[in-house]
């Protein structure tokens, strides 16, 4: 239900001037009974940074292993660069940060990148890797050495060594503390300047609104919200109505300041960002309104998801 | 930036010579495996330390049959030392980084596959070598081992060819067993199936009912092709060895993609 009330909210995507670099079109991924992608549209326009957010299980790493070809659709269509990614073609310019437990540790950080960049056709010098992955001073040490940000660098460092177009980056903040994910942060958008596309994934809107151009909410393997940061940020500084009336919703949709109206059984379920004036005008139009309820976080259903696995994750982390 | 959506434009990216990554992976992967003493200790150190207690120190208390129980122990350590080389690097090595998600990572990139398993049996076949110098060296200068140059070296590339085999089964293992189980499994499969083969004391000293089994298990047939380049030529034709090694290595093959298409279909996140 919710779900259908974020959609009706978001921006077309035609609106995008930038043409899609990859996409995802009426994609759906079951694995056995479980069903990680539902039907999901998502477009990566060349140049931008999109930010795909949503709680762990959500789908994000489904959907960047199926751009990276590492998995097939169920249903529907994804193309890279035009191509099917199972053509090990369309990955000589891509690059992609994986959550992976470990690596091997017994190479060293520039024996790592020197293998990894040899796989593309015109890798970035070492130098240069080393000094963007921030690594220059930790060349020589093996992986096992490195603290768990370091090693999160190294796998940063293998996603950029073979200067590919398009990027693919599933979590690539996690584990790593204050500094180090800005540090992350300002690479990312170094990248971007120099005409690389980036998709990344996270479960923090804080991440996603410093970092993306676009914000695709997904969760339970559905699209929810999608939008620039502002319009998301808008969405979770918004209120939640619910009552029980019988003015209908496309009349309810007509009142100024109403986001989105959807029926939930019996209950009528509002998204609005000025609640009081909403009711206000509710209540004269329909005297017989009754059961009125007003929650914080029009994206409750969301968004209280990601807040609780955020802080899931951060407990684990102390 | 509108070039980049045209799938031409991905020819126009030359792809690097192939021969350079092949040379690269096979490089680091030794570098990686060398370095790791869990794996390089034991499978250098173990064939050496068995056949100088048993081909060497036990085999010198027998007067008479010392030279010929050095020799033959010789080429049975020999096989029993590759197939252990093979079985865990590959059972171990693709059993572990497919757990710990680094295959993952490798096959998202342009990496060709084939590199990967082609890096893992160079490797193989250097500790392969290895193994078989060192037991060479210590039969001839203290096991009174008497062997042709030309015997050494046919020993030598059996054992380093009839490790590949082994691989194929190790790859197997690698993909049906769990990253935590794989040691096990390994070794549940490696020690016995070497002992009942007679790798470890001449065939002829086990039971009738262990010989009956040995026949049916690759490391048997590498054994006795071993034997034969030092000059136990007994125990069926060569080309028979050579084609019961051969099955495997096909059979393995079969089963590692099986396994691979099943772990692949899996995935999961």
């Amino acid at each position: 239900m919710s779900m259908e009330m974020m959609t009706a909210g978001a921006t077309p995507l035609t609106q995008k001037a930038a043409p899609p670099i990859a996409w995802l079109q009426g994609v759906s991924k079951n694995y056995g009974t479980v069903q990680a992608l539902r039907s999901v549209d998502l477009l990566i326009p060349a140049g931008e940074i999109l930010a795909l957010l949503g709680p762990n299980g959500a789908g994000k790493t489904t959907a960047v292993n199926l751009l990276l070809g590492l998995a097939t659709p169920t249903g529907g269509t994804v193309r890279v660069f035009g191509a099917d990614p199972s053509y090990p073609e369309a990955r000589t310019r891509i690059g992609a940060m994986l959550q992976v437990a470990r690596i091997p540790e017994t190479l060293r950080v520039r024996e790592h990148i020197d293998l990894f960049s040899s796989y593309y056709p015109s890798p970035l010098p070492l130098s240069e890797t080393l000094r963007i992955a921030g690594l220059t001073d930790l060349k020589d040490r093996l992986f096992g050495q490195l603290s768990g940000g370091q090693k999160q660098r190294v796998l940063f460092a293998l996603a950029i060594c073979g200067n590919p177009d398009l990027l693919l980056l599933d979590e690539p903040t996690v584990g790593l503390d204050v500094e180090a994910r800005r540090l992350m942060w300002d690479q990312i958008r170094h990248l971007v300047r120099s005409g690389k596309t980036v998709l990344l994934t996270t479960h923090y809107l804080q991440e996603a609104d410093a970092l993306a151009d676009r914000i695709v909410v997904i969760n339970k393997g559905e699209i929810g919200a999608e939008g620039t940061p502002a319009q998301i940020k808008a969405k979770t500084a918004g209120k939640r109505i619910q009552c029980v009336t019988a003015l209908s919703t496309d009349e309810i949709g007509a009142i100024a300041g109403v986001n989105c109206v959807a029926r939930n059984g019996r209950n009528t379920v509002i998204d609005s960002r000025e609640p009081e004036k909403v009711i206000r005008e509710l209540m004269s139009r329909d005297a017989a309104l009754t059961d009125i309820e007003v929650s914080s976080a029009a994206l409750e259903d969301a968004f209280l998801a990601l807040t609780r696995d955020t802080q899931v994750q951060e407990g684990q982390v102390q | 930036m509108a070039t980049t959506t045209s799938v031409s434009s991905l020819a126009s990216h030359a792809t690097p010579p192939r021969y350079r990554v092949y040379l690269k992976e096979a490089k680091y992967d030794f570098l990686k495996m060398i370095r790791m003493p869990a794996y390089a200790l034991p499978t250098i150190l173990f064939p050496v330390m068995f056949y100088v207690l048993f081909g060497i120190l036990l085999a010198s208390r027998q007067p008479g049959h010392s030279v010929q129980m050095s020799t033959y122990l010789l080429a049975t350590y020999g096989a029993f030392g590759v197939i252990g080389a093979a079985l865990f690097s590959f059972g171990v090595g693709v059993a572990t980084e497919r757990g710990q998600g680094w295959l993952q990572v490798k096959r998202a990139s342009p990496m060709p596959p084939t590199a990967y398993f082609f890096a893992k049996v160079v490797t193989c076949m250097i500790f392969s070598l290895v193994i078989a110098a060192c037991l060479i060296l210590l039969g001839v200068f203290f096991g009174n081992v008497h062997i042709t140059a030309t015997m050494a070296a046919s020993l030598s590339l059996v054992l380093v060819l009839g490790s590949i085999p082994f691989c194929a089964i190790g790859l197997a293992i690698g993909y049906l067993a769990g990253p935590n189980s794989a040691v096990a499994v390994v070794n549940l499969i490696y020690l016995p199936a070497g002992f009942c083969s007679g790798l470890w004391i001449p065939l002829e000293f086990l039971p009738h009912f262990l010989q009956r089994v040995a026949y049916q298990l690759p490391p048997y047939h590498l054994g006795r092709l071993a034997l034969a380049t030092v000059g136990y030529a007994h125990g069926g034709h060569i080309l028979l060895h050579v084609a019961e090694l051969v099955f495997t290595t096909i059979a393995a093959l079969v089963i590692a993609r099986i396994a691979y298409q099943r772990d692949a279909g899996k995935l999961y996140g």
